[in-house]
């Protein structure tokens, strides 16, 4: 009966009219987003983070939490129309997603995209509600050795799912791990690597780093391929799936649930690699294998529904541990150390409103998507068709601006330049930068525990292997990374990537 | 597959060509910021394992930062692969130059200018980066709605410390 106790709380927070309100701003942004060319849900959340720092902690969770799986959504809304995935996740959801819309039936494949994902993100929000007080239970006995060990895992994962070369991402990752180092040392006060600016004399914004990286660096890695995009005006007029259809979507949409659940949790898992497990999966199973490709119900279904249940899954491991398991829970994360909130598993015993509340704004978010995209459709479509060329100067104003904002000194905005610089070179030698704004964020937190752990044990580093839990995390990512590395795999996940 | 046969390591052809290279810039990137790091925590106390200074952890990541620049370094001469993909490509120097030039250019404006010249001048250095940048009216007009709007929605709604008109204009 508990469960249904911490809902009410949840739908007490959440469906207050202020929150209804921040959740539907959220969904909307995120559609558009995942919709508009160029403008990823990284960066618009990072030049809105200034402006959440004024609001309360739930209404900027349950805004924030909204533009993530918005623009999963918008994603799959250019994937379906235009064959142009607009985030990564919704990759596959373009193979036959597009075709469907090239037979005359987008508005099923819409409908179908919509359907599959509210399915998906009520059970993935009732597993939250059961397995995270579980999950938060172990944490609770959770000391510095496990969390290093829980971080170093995180990052691992990280690595192996970067595109490109795993070397590169590793030294991507140092790289982020050494900038999130800069300013004072927690323990001992000494300024490290400021050499006496100061204006990083408190280190550097999370924020900024975000914003230069994603945000710039897109935007000069954009304009060197400014091919436009047109939608094809066929004209959306059946919307609703016939009972062939529903009959067909059924198992896939349970089954991709059930992925992107178990996928969702594991740091540095989520979306993206839910929903090829699922498009892979559906192919094996389906009756009709030979459609796949050429317009299958199911391979809209089951990748979609795997998307949204993996991305909410993905704040598990963020709302009970404090460890976040892709580059926007990483800035979630940083949101919340603002608002004085530790990420953690006390969140949820000390305040189950916030916790709650964006579980439960979660579900409520996704019943908006469902009912108020299909109706906006027409707006999507014309936003679909916004040229690049229009929006990115406006992104220009909105980071300038809100980089001055963080702490009102021009300082910053020299410093968004420079990490835009940094974005695109990372770009431009193949290195990701999400592992950089990960490691960013985590580096201070795995040197505090290290340091901790090895106190406690007098310097001795076998408490990180005599410690079960521990263990069993690093062993995790042990072999998650000879796993990458044997060849096999190793071709299979560039054959993975390829296809994107 | 054209380019592997034709390249010897050493020979002057593989210099230009490994110049070309995207992991042959990682690898002196990375080797670069590792040892970088390694001196500039030289300052910072090392300490032990049980008791560790504030360079201990900085030092072990530049080393490890150093150490996959170098395991890159070997690969990158070890092998003569033409493949295409690891090719730099085209670099676009002018939208670098422009993007991050135009955000530095609001910076320095803005304490002597205020958001109202700062924000043209931001979007239309920015602009410029596009090849399809043309001054045309819908594009000016656009530009002047959306600084009226950010003036009026960060500086007066939402109470940003910029000066709309900066110390040039005695603001």
């Amino acid at each position: 009966m508990d469960i249904f106790a911490n809902l009410l709380i949840g739908l007490q927070t959440a469906g207050s009219l202020t929150n209804l309100l921040y959740c539907f701003v959220g969904v909307f942004l995120g559609t558009a987003i995942g919709v508009l060319p160029g403008l990823g849900p990284t960066a618009t959340i990072a030049i809105l983070l200034p402006i959440t720092f004024t609001m309360g902690p739930e209404n900027a969770l349950i805004m924030l939490a909204g533009i993530y799986y918005g623009a999963q959504y918008g994603g799959s809304t250019t994937a379906i129309l235009v064959n142009l995935p607009g985030e990564p996740s919704s990759v596959v959801t373009a193979i036959d997603g597009y075709q469907m819309a090239r037979k005359g039936r987008a508005g099923v494949a819409l409908s179908t995209a919509a359907i599959s994902s509210f399915i998906a993100g009520t059970i993935a929000t009732l597993l939250i509600a059961l397995f995270a007080p579980i999950l938060g239970e172990v944490a609770l006995k959770f000391g510095p050795a496990e969390y290093f060990s829980l971080l170093s895992l995180g990052l691992v994962a990280a690595l192996v799912l970067a595109h490109g070369s795993l070397l590169q991402a590793f030294g991507t990752v140092i790289v982020g791990l050494l900038l999130g180092l800069i300013g004072p040392d927690v323990n001992s006060g000494v300024q490290r690597f400021t050499f006496g600016i100061t204006g990083m004399q408190d280190g550097i914004s999370f924020v900024i780093v975000a914003m230069g990286v994603f945000g710039l660096g897109e935007i000069v890695a954009n304009l060197g391929d400014e091919s436009g995009r047109s939608v094809s005006d066929g004209a959306i007029s059946k919307m609703l799936p016939n009972r062939e259809d529903i009959r067909r979507m059924a198992a896939p949409i349970i089954r991709g649930t059930a992925l992107g659940s178990l996928l969702g949790i594991l740091p540095g898992g989520g979306a993206m690699l839910a929903s090829f497990a699922s498009y892979t999966v559906e192919k094996k199973l389906s009756k009709f294998p030979d459609e796949f490709g050429k317009g299958a119900i199911e391979g809209v279904a089951g990748p979609e529904a795997a998307n949204n249940a993996g991305a909410q899954a993905a704040f598990i491991p963020m709302l009970t541990l404090g460890v976040p398991s892709n580059s926007i829970m990483a800035l979630i994360i940083g949101a919340m150390i603002i608002q004085g909130i530790q990420p953690g598993p006390s969140v949820m015993i000390e305040q189950p409103a916030l916790f709650w509340g964006v579980i439960v704004s979660m579900w409520i978010g996704n019943l908006m998507l469902l009912v108020l995209n299909l109706p906006m459709i027409g707006l999507w479509v014309r936003m679909i068709g916004i040229p690049y060329h229009f929006l990115f100067p406006a992104i220009l104003v909105f980071c300038a601006i809100g980089a001055f904002s963080l702490s009102n000194s021009t300082f910053d905005v020299f410093l968004l330049a420079a990490f835009g610089v940094v974005g695109y070179v990372l770009r431009k030698l193949d290195c990701e930068p999400a592992p950089l704004l990960l490691g960013f964020i985590l580096g201070p937190m795995m040197e505090e525990n290290l340091r901790r752990a090895l106190m406690i044990n007098r310097g001795d580093a076998s408490v990180l292997f005599t410690r079960p839990i521990s263990c069993a995390l690093l062993v995790g990512a042990i072999a998650l990374l000879v796993m990458v590395l044997l060849p096999s795999i190793r071709a299979r996940r560039d054959v993975a990537f390829q296809e994107e | 597959m054209s380019g592997r046969a034709e390249y010897k390591p050493g020979g002057s052809a593989f210099a230009s060509e490994i110049l070309q290279r995207k992991d042959f810039w990682s690898a002196v990137l990375y080797v670069t910021l590792g040892i970088g790091t390694i001196i500039a925590s030289l300052g910072y106390e090392f300490g032990s394992p049980s008791n560790m200074g504030p360079g201990f952890f900085p030092i072990i990541l530049g080393a490890m930062l150093a150490i996959i620049g170098g395991v890159i370094a070997i690969r990158v001469f070890t092998t003569t692969d033409g493949n295409p993909d690891m090719r730099l490509g085209f670099i676009n120097w002018k939208a670098l130059a422009l993007v991050s030039g135009s955000t530095v250019l609001f910076a320095l404006l803005l304490p002597y200018s205020g958001v109202l010249i700062a924000l043209p001048a931001l979007m239309l250095v920015g602009a410029a980066a596009s090849r399809h940048f043309r001054i045309e009216l819908r594009a000016v007009a656009g530009m002047l709605v959306l600084s009226a709007a950010c003036a009026l929605v960060f500086v007066v709604g939402l109470g940003v410390p910029m000066p709309l008109l900066g110390s040039l204009f005695g603001g």
